[in-house]
């Protein structure tokens, strides 16, 4: 894996593959997704079309190593084509940031070989959609409070409980899916099962009505004597709650990604209205208003990128990530926010009409700082590792 | 089959601007990409391999930076590139010789492929010159290409009119925008472009005593003046004016 990125050499800048990557995604997102972005939202559509022009790029299997093919990419690679693709749809930018963070990662990192063989070249090619189901109506910060469990019985684990906020609920073949094997135990009594969507007793709950990322089905997840093949189960017995922890600690790489790409987005539409809109007969780019609102929306997208560059390189290089990847998502997640309230301000009344594209923003962008960790509980994950 | 593209580093058209007071064109940390109609000659080779086999070779005549762009052209699906180092100069007489030199080099073709032009400067006039200077026959402006085993046949985009021609190999042919869709490189195929070689020929290796025939005198912005004038009066009168005065300038037939 080769990655040129060093910080410890103060040279902030993508390898020239990584830039190569970048660029097809880039005219990729521009050229496929743009288009059609704004009535996928409208209508919450799920992007099945363009995640099949994606597998075909090799862009859901992007960390997936060769021999199971996907394109064995690094964190910072990944994270571009993340900010890339949510840059022109957020709802497509969190479907891709699950399918590999939550769902080919832990795969990747604690599956058998034998379910490495079988998963991974579905996910890779995007045959299958993932989905990773952890949160329960009762449980989501707190994730030790689930109640869905899990039971051996023979060579099967039959599973019983609900999920809910679950991306891609409705559509997703493939489940990284969290339960209770041992009540007595707290948080060392839970296990992590590989489920897939035609297994007995699964089924899809109501698909929620969202604010924002609209195209991304979130639904809940019901699970009635749900039978799993003893062989899904993911790592060993009582690591579920470690396997979360880690696989989220990636997940918010991916998120935080998102996140600058929504920002991103906000900043580009803001900087070319404001150039051709014109009040008191000079285009408002002019004013000082606008002009110090452009530069703080761009000082902060800048710093949120290398934020994410950092915990991503550090995640490539085998050193401990989880504070900067908690960093990189509360400050990019914070940031895209509020680059979102100020293009919607400098677009004034038509930014509040969905004839503009930062209306749709402002509405994906306020996700950010509630998935895969709510910014309170990143700060909880930030002040844990500093006060140790 | 044995297949040539000729591309172009170009600075992105799209993101220059005019220096008002000056009126000329800023073209300092403008990206460079290779020019669009290049890219539908690259495209349509890959379809003549995927159809007869063969390889494909690009050659470009272009600024050390031009490297980082054939990389993009080799993920797409070319097999090998050659960049003949030579500073932008944009002396058609120079890079036509030096294209047909390096083509001499490679040998073996069947087809060339060229854009129609550049977009940049459009002059249009390097794949002509490249087949005569080789003499070869050429197909110029080709909107669709069928490759057989022993001949082409392209049909030629006249504007108004089509001209279906045929040539045996070899042959150069222009193509047009129109003629396909340039794909975009895989993850994979990016991966794979690192180990695809680019052999970089010097000027003295293929041509000595090449001097410019073609100077580039001045290059500037086209002014767009507007003329700012007001109809204000009742709205029949003002449209009556209007096409009066559209008329008077020649714009109405």
């Amino acid at each position: 894996m080769s990655v040129n990125f060093i910080p410890t050499s103060m040279k902030l800048e993508l390898n020239d593959q990584q830039k190569m990557i970048q660029k097809m995604v880039r005219e990729f997102a521009e050229k496929e997704i743009a288009p059609i972005a704004a009535e996928l939202d409208e209508k919450g559509e799920y992007p099945t079309k363009i995640l099949k022009k994606m597998a075909k790029l090799g862009l859901l299997g992007i960390i997936i190593p060769n021999e199971y093919g996907g394109a064995g990419l690094d964190t910072i690679s990944y994270a571009t084509v993340v900010e890339e693709i949510s840059r022109k749809c957020a709802s497509t930018g969190v479907i891709t940031s699950v399918h590999n963070s939550l769902v080919s990662w832990p795969i990747m990192k604690y599956g058998t070989d034998e379910q490495k063989k079988k998963y991974l070249p579905i996910l890779a090619k995007g045959e299958e959609i993932g989905a990773f189901a952890a949160t329960e109506p009762n449980a989501g910060s707190d994730l030790g409070a689930m109640t869905t469990t899990a039971e051996l019985k023979g060579d099967k684990y039959i599973i019983n409980g609900d999920k809910t906020f679950i991306t891609s609920g409705p559509e997703a073949g493939i489940i990284i899916v969290f339960a209770v094997t041992n009540k007595s135990a707290g948080t060392k009594g839970i296990s992590t099962f590989i489920v897939e969507s035609n297994m007995k007793g699964y089924k899809v709950g109501s698909i929620f009505e969202k604010l924002g990322i609209n195209a991304s089905k979130t639904s809940e997840l019901i699970f009635e004597n749900l039978e799993v093949p003893k062989s899904n189960l993911l790592g060993k017995e009582g690591e579920g709650f470690k396997i979360a922890l880690s696989t989220l600690d990636g997940g918010r790489i991916g998120i935080a990604s998102q996140a600058v790409g929504i920002a991103q987005a906000a900043l580009d539409e803001s900087i070319e209205y404001s150039k051709q809109r014109q009040q008191f007969g000079r285009p408002i780019s002019k004013f000082q208003a606008i002009q110090w609102m452009i530069a703080d929306m761009a000082t902060r997208i800048e710093a949120s990128r290398y934020l994410v560059y950092n915990a991503a390189y550090k995640k490539d290089n085998g050193e401990r990530f989880s504070k900067e990847a908690a960093m990189a998502k509360l400050f990019a997640s914070d940031t895209a926010m509020d680059v979102a309230i100020k293009a919607v301000q400098i677009h004034g009344g038509y930014g509040y009409t969905k004839e503009y594209t930062v209306e749709r923003l402002f509405r994906d962008a306020k996700i950010t700082e509630i998935y895969e960790g709510t910014s309170e509980v990143q700060k909880m994950v930030i002040a844990g590792s500093l006060l140790r | 089959m044995n297949i040539i593209v000729c591309a172009k580093q170009v600075v992105d058209a799209s993101e220059i601007k005019i220096d008002s007071s000056s009126n000329k064109p800023i073209l300092e940390g403008i990206p460079k990409k290779i020019s669009d109609i290049d890219k539908n000659a690259l495209e349509e080779a890959i379809k003549i391999k995927e159809k007869h086999n063969g390889k494909i070779t690009v050659v470009t005549v272009g600024s050390a930076d031009a490297k980082e762009r054939i990389k993009e052209l080799l993920a797409m699906g070319a097999d090998e590139g050659v960049l003949i180092p030579y500073p932008d100069k944009y002396d058609y007489h120079i890079v036509s010789t030096l294209l047909a030199e390096a083509i001499k080099k490679i040998g073996e073709y069947d087809i060339i492929l060229c854009g129609e032009a550049s977009t940049d400067l459009f002059s249009g006039q390097i794949g002509p010159k490249i087949a005569g200077l080789l003499d070869i026959s050429q197909i110029t402006y080709a909107q669709s290409v069928n490759a057989e085993k022993d001949k082409v046949t392209a049909e030629r985009n006249m504007g108004e009119k089509s001209v279906t021609s045929e040539s045996s190999y070899p042959v150069l042919i222009t193509v047009t925008k129109e003629i396909n869709e340039p794909r975009l490189p895989s993850l994979m195929q990016i991966l794979g472009a690192a180990n695809k070689p680019i052999n970089e020929w010097d000027i003295e290796s293929l041509v000595v005593g090449l001097e410019p025939k073609i100077k580039t005198v001045e290059l500037k912005g086209v002014s767009m003046d507007r003329k700012n004038i007001v109809f204000e009066n009742n709205l029949d009168d003002s449209v009556g004016k209007l096409v009066d005065n559209l008329a008077k300038d020649g714009v109405l037939g």
